[in-house]
């Protein structure tokens, strides 16, 4: 190879450094007729992290999802969301309050979601499915959306640009025009990502994206949730109960336990951490 | 039958048509692709589908990508008879790529996508490729993986980044960047490419396209620009109908002699639109979206079609399952008729008119081929009964024979003359003859230059200017080619008659009770075979009759099975010449499978393994036995290992025949081509 030649340049990796808070929750507390779902648990998730929150089975792991983006109401405490940054790419504006917003709201402000238990449209097809994530984002009236015509044919050209993104993204081709119940299940894991992150959200809240999926399904959605991380930057919190999964992916560990954080810190740390061994095993081993 | 049948020592040749091969004005694919920039401009020459919409890519960009390529390259270093690896689905940018390499005076050879690292490695390093050019993350990490066995490799080319994100190896370059360098050395110097284009000759080497070879080193053949255009010349030459305005879909591998036939060399002779699928799993949908005008593919993708409409048709209705066994009932007669010569009565074309429009078109829409004027089917033949149901369709199916060392293509079907037992005939100036042992010679400017670094190989393939195939066959008295088996597998039995067993096999195997057939006879004084029967269609046969039976080994031996299997052999053994009939068989008692090296991955015979596995039984057949005991040691997947001894009967069909006189033995059955049907 002759000397003096360029090094060959990559695409430009633009993930955020790990320094802004994008959410914050304070002091929360939730309960359901006395018994405590949540106590007095804070954290905070900075831009471009991917924070795990892992515990045993009713720990408040996904209720903790439910307060983020407002299904529950907590009774004490805060939940804060940075404002978007001034310009793409800037660091995100200060932490606003969105503890009393409704759901759709705090949706329009950036924070998607998945669910457990699969939430999709099963009658509509996978393109439709996703293109329902950018209803936040659609501006033309319903009436000129039905004409196919003028603004509202520009407007779903638009959309559809955006769809078919996440369509590549998420290696769905194939699928496209599917209807969705007919879909093996990991597939059907794999669109509602896909229209979560149609709503272009700033916060991506992922609860248990791999349940239930074969080892290769699971592989692939490691490696999207990677890319998310990597490339594009999104700050995401996880849960999941594959712990193989979340010490391999995840910055940082949240561990729960009956509503209370129990540790809090690096993957490793948290894996030995007595009171996570605790729980997780009982009394006896941690002695 | 007046010259059908050649006897040994007889060499049949077809007369070199008179004409020379006229001179093509651009004889370079560089020097063709800056030819077709300026004669079709801003017409498409790329459409490839991305984020759901077929987008574009005209002649002149084209043009500009091959440029920069080019260029591009040549800042990296590489020059006139370096090697350029390519390897991926197919993408435009593998053919900017190849043609950009070309320009230089380099050699594009392209890899199967589905390569083991170890295999591609190999093969990289064989080829002494400088550059590889890898379409996605999946392709770079098995040449990162091999890096080290890879001394040569001096860039790592990526298209798509996807998930490369943190790879910061120093060979690695993006496609753009490539691109970019090309394009900063055009604008320093614009005189450049034009300058390499107009280096090139029509006899350098333009590509190196692997071959499957049964020696330990790889085949590479080197084919040179005439070579592919003479090739791409000749084909036209009697396929006339190809034009600028057709449309072709390419989502066959593009390291195949057939891609770079069609989309490669012929796209530059015509002017026609290739256009690329989204996604491999997407090609069918995609192809039926573009309806191309023209196809070229493997058996194994007709016979998919075939059971996939097949399969669909099950699962419809009463009516529908009616009409459309109907239309395909008029469809094949009038086929079969069209195919022997006989005049077709004016009903029957009435009632193909009614059939086209209720059951044909509809089910060619389907597969996306209501335009299509030609499908060619390359590679290995197609069974008779698949030729039937796609022109009883309307399909203009038609067989084509070749070699990668002839750039493709040597025989194909002529329109009307369609017989599915042959190859079809030679194309423009290329002859065919046979060897006296019955191998298939062929010579035309299209011949390859050799294999790289591979003497032994080139030597047997290449003599006197002609083409060795190693295929076993012989010409119909129209001058179509048969084509019987490999020349290494053809049997010779104790008295010299030279047997081809693909033939027997495939009639047996036509029943649905046999699965799967093996003759062996090699030096014996007779032909047995030993067969597999199919478990469903046996099960199913021995349920109707009451037979009942616990297992494949149970099953295989039942003396009824045995009489089934017989009048098999019998029916098979009456439409064959005395030579070639089956003295016995035995029904084994189990599957050939891949897992015991029987088979192949693709189910192909794996004679070697057979006979050396079932030596004893083969022994015992010539011997005279009637009853063979084997022992077999079974390991389970749970570690238990288990002895068996099953039992197989070996059924004597008809008395050993008495030894003809090895003159007179005729290389092919009496009974003229093999016709086998149902």
């Amino acid at each position: 190879m002759p000397v003096g030649l360029p090094e060959p340049r990559q695409p430009a990796v633009t993930a955020a450094p790990l320094v802004e808070p994008v959410l914050a929750v304070e002091h929360l507390s939730l309960r359901f007729a006395g018994v405590a779902a949540i106590d007095d648990l804070s954290f905070v998730l900075h831009t471009g992290e991917l924070l795990g929150i892992i515990g045993p089975n009713g720990a408040g792991k996904t209720s903790v999802l439910n307060c983020i983006n407002g299904f529950y109401r907590p009774q004490t405490g805060r939940i804060l969301l940075a404002a978007p940054p001034a310009a793409p790419g800037a660091a995100p504006g200060p932490l606003e309050e969105i503890t009393r917003l409704a759901p759709h709201l705090r949706a329009r402000r950036g924070i998607a979601r998945t669910f457990q238990n699969i939430a999709l449209y099963p009658g509509m097809s996978v393109l439709a499915n996703i293109l329902s994530g950018r209803l936040a984002h659609m501006r033309a009236s319903l009436l000129a959306g039905g004409l196919h015509w003028g603004p509202g044919e520009r407007e779903l050209l638009a959309q559809r640009a955006r769809v078919e993104e996440i369509i590549d993204f998420l290696e769905l081709e194939e699928h496209r025009d599917h209807r969705v119940a007919d879909l093996p299940y990991g597939i059907q894991k794999k669109v509602e990502l896909g229209r979560a992150l149609a709503l272009e959200p700033r916060v991506l809240l992922l609860d248990e994206p791999m349940a239930g999926m074969s080892a290769d399904e699971k592989a692939d959605m490691a490696r999207y949730i990677l890319e998310l991380r990597e490339v594009r930057g999104l700050p995401m919190i996880l849960i999941e109960h594959d712990m193989g999964v979340v010490m391999d992916l995840c910055d940082r560990l949240i561990a729960m336990d009956y509503g209370r954080q129990i540790a809090e810190g690096l993957p490793a740390d948290v894996q030995h951490h007595p009171e996570v061994l605790r729980a997780y095993l009982g009394e006896a081993v941690a002695g | 039958m007046t010259r059908a049948a050649p006897t040994p020592g007889a060499v049949l040749e077809r007369p070199a048509p008179a004409a020379a091969p006229a001179a093509l004005v651009p004889d370079t694919f560089p020097r063709r692709l800056v030819h077709n920039a300026a004669r079709f401009g801003d017409r498409v020459a790329f459409r490839e589908k991305a984020f759901g919409i077929w987008r574009e890519i005209t002649w002149r960009e084209y043009l500009e990508h091959a440029r920069a390529c080019a260029l591009g390259l040549r800042a990296l270093g590489l020059r006139r008879g370096d090697v350029v690896a390519l390897v991926g689905d197919n993408r435009p940018e593998l053919y900017y790529l190849a043609m950009g390499a070309q320009a230089l005076g380099a050699i594009s050879c392209g890899m199967y996508q589905d390569s083991l690292a170890e295999q591609l490695a190999e093969l990289i390093d064989f080829a002494e490729a400088r550059v590889v050019f890898c379409e996605d993350q999946e392709q770079a990490d098995k040449v990162l993986a091999m890096e080290a066995r890879l001394p040569r490799v001096e860039r790592i080319i990526v298209e798509d980044w996807r998930g490369m994100w943190r790879y910061r190896h120093p060979k690695l370059l993006a496609f753009t960047e490539l691109e970019r360098l090309g394009r900063e050395a055009a604008r320093a110097d614009p005189a450049a490419f034009d300058a390499l284009v107009a280096e090139g000759r029509a006899d350098d080497v333009a590509i190196f396209c692997l071959t499957s070879g049964t020696t330990t080193l790889p085949k590479l053949a080197m084919l040179s620009h005439r070579n592919l255009l003479s090739q791409g010349e000749n084909f036209l030459a009697v396929e006339p109908h190809i034009s600028p305005s057709d449309e072709f879909v390419s989502y066959l591998p593009f390291a195949w002699i057939g891609e770079q036939m069609i989309s490669y060399t012929l796209h530059q002779l015509v002017g026609f639109t290739v256009n690329f699928p989204e996604e491999p799993h997407t090609s069918q949908r995609d192809f039926r979206e573009i309806a191309p005008h023209f196809t070229f593919a493997p058996a194994r993708i007709y016979e998919g079609l075939h059971s996939m409409v097949t399969v669909r048709m099950l699962d419809a209705g009463w009516l529908r399952r009616t009409i459309y066994a109907w239309g395909m009932g008029v469809g094949s007669r009038l086929v079969d008729l069209e195919a022997a010569g006989r005049p077709v009565p004016w009903w029957l074309r009435l009632l193909r008119v009614a059939a086209y429009w209720l059951v044909h078109r509809p089910v060619l829409d389907k597969l996306g081929m209501t335009r299509m004027r030609a499908a060619w089917n390359g590679g290995a033949s197609l069974g008779p009964d698949y030729f039937r149901f796609f022109r009883a369709l309307g399909l203009n199916l038609k067989q084509i024979y070749g070699q990668t060392e002839i750039a493709g293509i040597s025989c194909v079907h002529r329109d009307g003359q369609v017989r599915f037992w042959t190859m079809g005939a030679p194309i423009a100036h290329t002859e065919v003859r046979l060897s006296e042992e019955g191998e298939i010679l062929s010579r035309s400017p299209s011949v390859f230059l050799g294999y790289f670094k591979n003497p032994e190989d080139t030597r047997r393939a290449l003599r006197d200017g002609w083409l060795h195939s190693g295929d076993y066959g012989t010409l119909d008295p129209s001058g179509d080619v048969i084509l019987f088996d490999r020349m290494g597998d053809v049997i010779v039995t104790a008295d010299g008659t030279r047997v081809a067993p693909r033939v027997i096999e495939d009639m047996l195997k036509f029943t649905p009770y046999i699965q799967q057939a093996m003759v062996v006879g090699d030096g014996r004084p007779y032909l047995a075979a030993i067969l597999n029967i199919d478990l469903g269609n046996v099960g199913k046969w021995a349920e109707d009759r009451g037979l009942a039976y616990t297992s494949y080994a149970d099953l295989s031996q039942r003396p009824e099975v045995l009489d089934l299997l017989e009048g098999l052999v019998r029916e098979t053994n009456a439409r064959l010449q005395p030579e070639w009939r089956l003295a016995a068989f035995v029904s084994l008692y189990k599957e050939f499978h891949p897992d015991d090296d029987e088979l192949t991955r693709t189910r192909k015979l794996r004679r070697r393994h057979i006979l050396a596995r079932y030596r004893d039984l083969v022994e015992a057949i010539y011997a005279g036995a009637d009853l063979f005991q084997t022992v077999v040691t079974v390991r389970y997947e749970d570690g238990r290992v288990a002895e068996l001894r099953p039992v197989m009967a070996i059924r004597r069909v008809e008395p050993p025949p008495v030894a003809a006189p090895p003159a007179a033995s005729p290389a092919a059955p009496s009974a003229g081509p093999p016709r086998p049907s149902p």
